[in-house]
Order: C-alpha cells, then sequence, then structure tokens
C-alpha cells in the first residue's frame, strides 16, 4: 500500500481522479434506478393533477417554509398510522417538485389533513393558531389573507411543472388565472391542505397499502 | 510541521485569509443570534410579531445557510489558504482570483441573507438558494478549486500534506452534489422547481444533505484538524497509514450513507437497507479520524493544562467522535423509528454544528489570528479560556435538552393505551417540550455569549500595539507568531 500510496501523494492530478471516483458509487447505485423503478415513478391509481389553485397553495407552503416543521410521510409504522392514516406511498408524490416529506414534525404530519378541517378552521388557525390551539407554538399568517394570487404567474408555474411531468393540459394552464381570480394566498394555501389526501381509485380496487395498516382512521 | 528558516521567504498572499478569518467570526455571530431567535420563538411564538420576514420558517433556512456556508465556509477557506500555502511552500495561485472567491463568496451570503427572509426558496433543505444564486455558487466554487489545486500543482515540497487530502476532496464532491441537486426548471428570474420529484427528489436531496455534512462539515473540517492539531500540539500527526486509510474509506463509504434521513418512508427498501448498512460501516472511519487527531497529543498531554486553545481542538474532536457514534446508531432502523422527526434529530446536529465544527473552527482561528496580525499572541489567553467553558457548557445544555426531549417525544408518539388507541395528542407532547426548549435556548445563549468573548479578543488583538508602527513588514514582531508553536 505504502508504495501505491506515494505516487499518489506526489501527483494532484492522479489523487483528483481517484477521489472522484471514489465518491462517484453510491450515488449512481442508490439514485439511477429509482428513476426507472415503477413504484417511484408511476402515480398512484385515481391521482388527479392538482387544480389551479391547489399549485398557488402548494407554491405558499413552500414559500413559507412550512416543510420546516410539518412533514408529509405517513411512515409505515403501526402508530403513525394509527395517528395520520395509511401510510403514504411513492406513488402519491411523484408529482411533487420538491418533495414534501420533511425531516422534523415541530407540528404534525400533514399527508392526510385534508378533509380533517374545516375551512373556517384553517382560516383562524392560519392567522392565529393559538384562537384554536391554545398550547401550539405555530408563527400565524395574517398576511396571507391580504394577499392575491397572481394567475399570470399560476399559469407559469403550471407550464414549468408540466414540463417536468405533470399532466396539466393546455386548458389547465391556459385557465389558471381564470380559476384563481379574486382568491387570496390563504385561500389557495386552504385549497392546497384540503387536498393532501389518500388517492381514491375511481372504479378500481384499492391498491393494497404496503403496511399490516390499522383501519384508517 | 516545523517550517525551516527558508520558508520564512515565502510571499504568502495572507490578505484573502485575513477577511475570510474575521469574516468566519462575524457570520457565525449573525448565524447563532438568528438560531437563538428561532429558540425563543419556539417557545413564544409572538416573536415574529406577525412580521413574513421575522416568521421561524422563513427564518430556519438561514439560520442553517448562515452557520454552515457562511461561518463553516469562510472558515473551510481561509484555513485552506493558509494551510495549501504553508503545506507547499508557495504562494497562492492565481491571488486574484482567490480574491474573487471572497467577495463572491460574501455576495453569496448577503444574497441568501436578503431572499431567504423573502420567501424565495427552492424549498430543498441546505440547498433552500434560487437558481440565480445557485449559479453564483458554481462560478465561486470552480473559483475555488483552480486557486486550491493550482496551488498544490505549483508547491515546491514533493509530498502532498494529508489536510490538503481532505480539502481537495471536500471541495471536489461538494461541487459534485451542489450541481446535482439544485438541477431545477425556472419559471420566472427568481423561482424554480427541483427537476427531480418524490422520492427520487428525496433521494438526491438526501444524497446532496447528508454528504453536505460528511464533506462540507466533516472532511473539510479534518483536513483543519490534520494541520492545526499537530501544529498547536507541536507534535506530529498521530499515524499515517491511519491517515490513508480513514480518509479513502471516510469519502468512499460516507457517499451511501443518504438514506438514512428516509427510514420506514415511501423510499424503496433496498436503498433504506443499504444506507443504514453503510451508515453503521461509517463509524470506522470516522473514529479513525478522531483516533489520528486525539492521540496526536500523546507524550504532550500536559499541554492541555495551560493551553486553551488546544482545549478547544481535543474538545472538538471528542464531541465529533460522540456524535460520529450518534450518527450510526440512530441509523439502525428500530432506533430511527422513534428518534426521526423528532429534536433528537436536531440534538444530534448540534452536537456536531456546535462541538465538533464551530469549536475546531474557534481554535483555528485563535491560532491564526496572532499569525495573520503578526502579534506574539491573542489579547487575552483568560478570555479564551472564558470562551472555552461557555462553548462546552453551552453545547452540553443544548444538546443534553434535545436529547431527552427528542427521546420524550418518539415516546409520547407511540404510546397506545390499554384500549389500544393512542395515549397522547400531538399538541401534549409539544407542551410537555416547552421546558427543554427553554433549556435549549439558554445553552444557545450561553454559547453566543462565548462567541461575543472571542470578537472582542479578536478586535483587541488586530489592533496595533502601543509603539509599533502598524506596517506589518516593518514589524519587528514579524517572526514571533512561528516561534509561539
Amino acid at each position: 500500500m505504502k508504495p501505491l500510496h506515494d505516487k499518489i501523494e506526489r501527483n494532484i492530478g492522479l489523487m483528483g481522479v481517484l477521489v472522484a471516483l471514489a465518491i462517484s458509487f453510491g450515488g449512481l447505485v442508490e439514485i439511477l434506478p429509482l428513476l426507472s423503478q415503477t413504484a417511484t415513478t408511476q402515480p398512484e391509481p385515481g391521482m388527479k393533477p392538482p387544480t389551479a389553485l391547489a399549485v398557488a397553495g402548494r407554491d405558499v407552503f413552500i414559500r413559507e417554509g412550512c416543510y420546516n416543521c410539518h412533514s408529509q410521510m405517513v411512515r409505515s409504522l403501526h402508530e403513525e398510522v394509527m395517528r395520520y392514516g395509511p401510510a403514504s406511498t411513492a406513488g402519491e408524490s411523484v408529482w411533487d417538485h420538491p418533495f414534501q416529506w420533511g425531516s422534523k414534525r415541530t407540528g404534525p404530519d400533514l399527508a392526510r389533513v385534508g378533509g380533517r378541517y374545516s375551512d373556517e378552521w384553517h382560516q383562524i388557525h392560519l392567522r392565529n393558531p393559538r384562537d384554536v390551539v391554545p398550547e401550539s407554538n405555530m408563527p400565524g399568517y395574517p398576511w396571507l389573507a391580504a394577499q392575491p394570487v397572481d394567475g399570470a404567474e399560476v399559469s407559469a408555474m403550471m407550464l414549468a411543472l408540466s414540463r417536468v411531468g405533470v399532466p396539466f393540459s393546455e386548458q389547465d394552464i391556459s385557465g389558471a388565472p381564470a380559476v384563481v381570480q379574486g382568491h387570496s394566498k390563504m385561500d389557495a394555501l386552504i385549497a392546497y391542505l384540503q387536498s393532501l389526501k389518500l388517492p381514491k381509485p375511481e372504479s378500481t380496487p384499492a391498491r393494497a397499502v404496503p403496511v399490516a395498516a390499522a383501519p384508517s382512521n | 510541521m516545523n517550517s525551516p528558516p527558508a520558508a520564512a521567504a515565502v510571499p504568502y498572499h495572507d490578505t484573502v485569509i485575513r477577511q475570510f478569518i474575521i469574516m468566519t467570526v462575524v457570520w457565525g455571530i449573525v448565524g447563532m443570534t438568528v438560531g437563538v431567535l428561532l429558540a425563543a420563538q419556539l417557545i413564544w411564538p409572538e416573536l415574529n410579531f406577525d412580521t413574513p420576514w421575522l416568521t421561524y420558517s422563513r427564518l430556519r433556512p438561514l439560520h442553517t445557510n448562515a452557520v454552515i456556508f457562511a461561518f463553516g465556509g469562510c472558515a473551510l477557506f481561509g484555513t485552506s489558504y493558509w494551510v495549501a500555502q504553508r503545506t507547499c511552500r508557495t504562494p497562492l495561485f492565481a491571488p486574484k482570483l482567490a480574491a474573487f472567491t471572497f467577495w463572491g463568496w460574501q455576495l453569496v451570503i448577503l444574497a441568501a441573507a436578503i431572499t431567504l427572509p423573502l420567501g424565495l426558496t427552492q424549498g430543498k433543505e441546505y440547498a433552500e438558494l434560487e437558481w440565480p444564486i445557485d449559479l453564483l455558487i458554481a462560478v465561486v466554487w470552480v473559483s475555488y478549486a483552480v486557486v486550491f489545486f493550482g496551488t498544490l500543482v505549483k508547491r515546491t515540497v514533493s509530498h502532498i500534506y494529508v489536510a490538503n487530502w481532505f480539502y481537495g476532496a471536500f471541495i471536489i464532491t461538494v461541487a459534485v452534489l451542489h450541481i446535482v441537486n439544485s438541477a431545477a426548471i425556472p419559471y420566472s428570474p427568481f423561482r424554480s422547481y427541483s427537476a427531480y420529484s418524490g422520492a427520487v427528489d428525496a433521494m438526491v436531496q438526501w444524497w446532496y444533505g447528508h454528504n453536505a455534512v460528511g464533506f462540507f462539515l466533516t472532511a473539510g473540517f479534518l483536513g483543519m484538524m490534520d494541520y492545526f492539531v499537530p501544529k498547536q500540539a507541536g507534535r506530529p500527526i498521530y499515524s499515517y497509514r491511519l491517515s490513508i486509510v480513514h480518509f479513502w474509506a471516510l469519502i468512499s463509504i460516507y457517499m451511501w450513507a443518504g438514506p438514512h434521513h428516509l427510514m420506514y418512508t415511501a423510499l424503496p427498501d433496498w436503498a433504506q437497507s443499504l444506507g443504514m448498512v453503510f451508515s453503521l460501516i461509517l463509524l470506522a472511519p470516522s473514529w479513525g479520524g478522531m483516533i489520528n487527531g486525539v492521540m496526536t497529543l500523546s507524550g504532550a498531554w500536559h499541554k492541555l493544562r495551560d493551553d486553551p486553545i488546544l482545549k478547544f481542538l481535543i474538545v472538538s474532536l471528542s464531541f465529533y467522535g460522540m456524535s460520529t457514534f450518534e450518527g450510526p446508531m440512530m441509523s439502525i432502523k428500530t432506533v430511527n423509528a422513534l428518534s426521526h422527526y423528532t429534536d433528537w434529530t436536531i440534538g444530534h446536529v448540534h452536537s456536531g454544528a456546535l462541538g465538533w465544527v464551530a469549536m475546531i473552527t474557534v481554535g483555528s482561528v485563535y491560532m491564526l489570528i496572532p499569525r495573520l496580525f503578526n502579534k506574539p499572541k491573542m489579547h487575552s489567553v483568560p478570555a479564551i479560556n472564558l470562551h472555552f467553558w461557555l462553548a462546552t457548557i453551552g453545547t452540553v445544555l443544548y444538546i443534553t435538552a434535545m436529547w431527552i426531549a427528542g427521546v420524550m417525544q418518539g415516546l409520547m408518539w407511540r404510546a397506545v393505551s390499554d384500549d389500544g388507541t393512542l395515549t397522547y395528542s400531538f399538541v401534549e407532547s409539544l407542551k410537555a417540550t416547552y421546558p427543554f426548549y427553554a433549556l435549549r435556548l439558554l445553552g444557545g445563549l450561553v454559547f453566543l455569549s462565548g462567541m461575543l468573548v472571542m470578537a472582542w479578543n479578536v478586535w483587541k488583538t488586530t489592533q496595533p500595539l502601543p509603539g509599533t508602527r502598524p506596517e506589518r513588514d516593518a514589524n519587528p514582531h514579524a517572526a514571533l507568531p512561528e516561534a509561539q508553536s
């Protein structure tokens, strides 16, 4: 080893090439297969592209940094399934640019929050969370109610997303300004939160959830 | 390592190092102050004053970017330029490009400090900056590589010293990580979407995120350790053979460990299992680095008694050893099931960030400042000692609070009553965490106060000594700093 390494230590070009080689295997082996695996590239049966308002709301979610405290990933653990609902699948997030699985839960997971609370509850909660949850440490986001959604910008968002694989139709994109017309960023965020739920296949039987899952609450 | 007299004649470029090292102190204080504000906001959420750009969720990325890339980044640029010149016995290659890396990097930091509070973000952790800033980062980084490797190419010594292996691997790998993970499709001058989605995006992100830790916060700082610990201890690095083995093992194994951030998620199982296995193996090369550093002191342990700089360096290695033990343990799936998404992760990060990264940086800065400003030593050695204790106590308070909070949250989230229902609602776990958030705030404040002591000490040291002329070259003390070690 010593004579060999002696040679490397005297040749920075050789060392650089060997470093580049040493660091490349991990990423190649762990990332490339995911690009062609069905589970990670095909949407769940029954999934529909988000509405223009939900696209705008998702953008607010990211811009305000909600993912810093809220995950959207029900892990395949018994207690998580009991608390939040059926475990998340990779297919559910194939249209998520970027992914929203999170890394920290200062607040609860949101993958199944859609339909759990009314729009009115969300409005009060987003203005001042302590009005409905006294112990909460979530900041208030009152300014969202005063900011209108920019229709042209939502079209641009949807066009960009369609270029990376979200199946919006041309009408979806061109019709976006009319859909979001008159809505505030808070409306958009609430529409997005309400859309976060398990996709329901229309006629086909539900795909087996990959967990010995408790009944969805 | 002891420079022969001839080395003193090499006209080293130190202006850019002085700039980077001073900004290390400045950005350290800024980043940690934001951290303290965030810690307070988790207890008193009203502290955002209903102002968008003062809100926790926008400022948290500013805190992480400021401490990693501004504080840690400036420390790495500055020390690597110092180490490359001294160990290659040659001035920097392309000094004007080196100056550009300083101003370019400060511009990146400034852009981050403006855009993140405005909510301009790509939404990927530690890679939040939007695409125009990403492009600027790429340009600065390539320039950095040209300066660093150019300096190595024109070295006047035959061997490349081990510290440079680590700095070099850090520079190459961070370039690869940044370019791959930042791939995005822009839709306006300041907004874009990640080119990847869902599970693929998650894997790319944590391949990036984990190796930002592995290379930015580990390999780079191991380069710092490999120069400054032997230098301050006055002894050669413990084992040359261990250096070789742990270097190659560390850089190749780290790249596989990313999936441990995604245990029990929808990432396919095969990837999760690979991540866990490689994370466990990673313990060996990590501890190789710690042993190499700590054992460098064998035969010179007495120096720890009265050299607070050496205390910083050695305690940082102890925290490094501790957090690189904790990391593999947290990668075990059953442990991760409890720890993930809780404050335990935050505790783990800070035992590395405060205990290892910040402390080895602080020790190195205390070594460099007198040398860079031609002073025999720091203005106040007792103040270094005070800083050492504030830093150590602050770190211990912080990580202890987060360990307890995290384990408690994990246990409360999984507790099931006799009737088969969940025992606690989510908000009950938050309520139980408040006392520990208060303890964490205290720990952060103590650590930050140490940084302020440092700022004062650095300021006093850079002032001209009474009765001496400010010109560096004319300074009769010029030879003293080297003699000190």
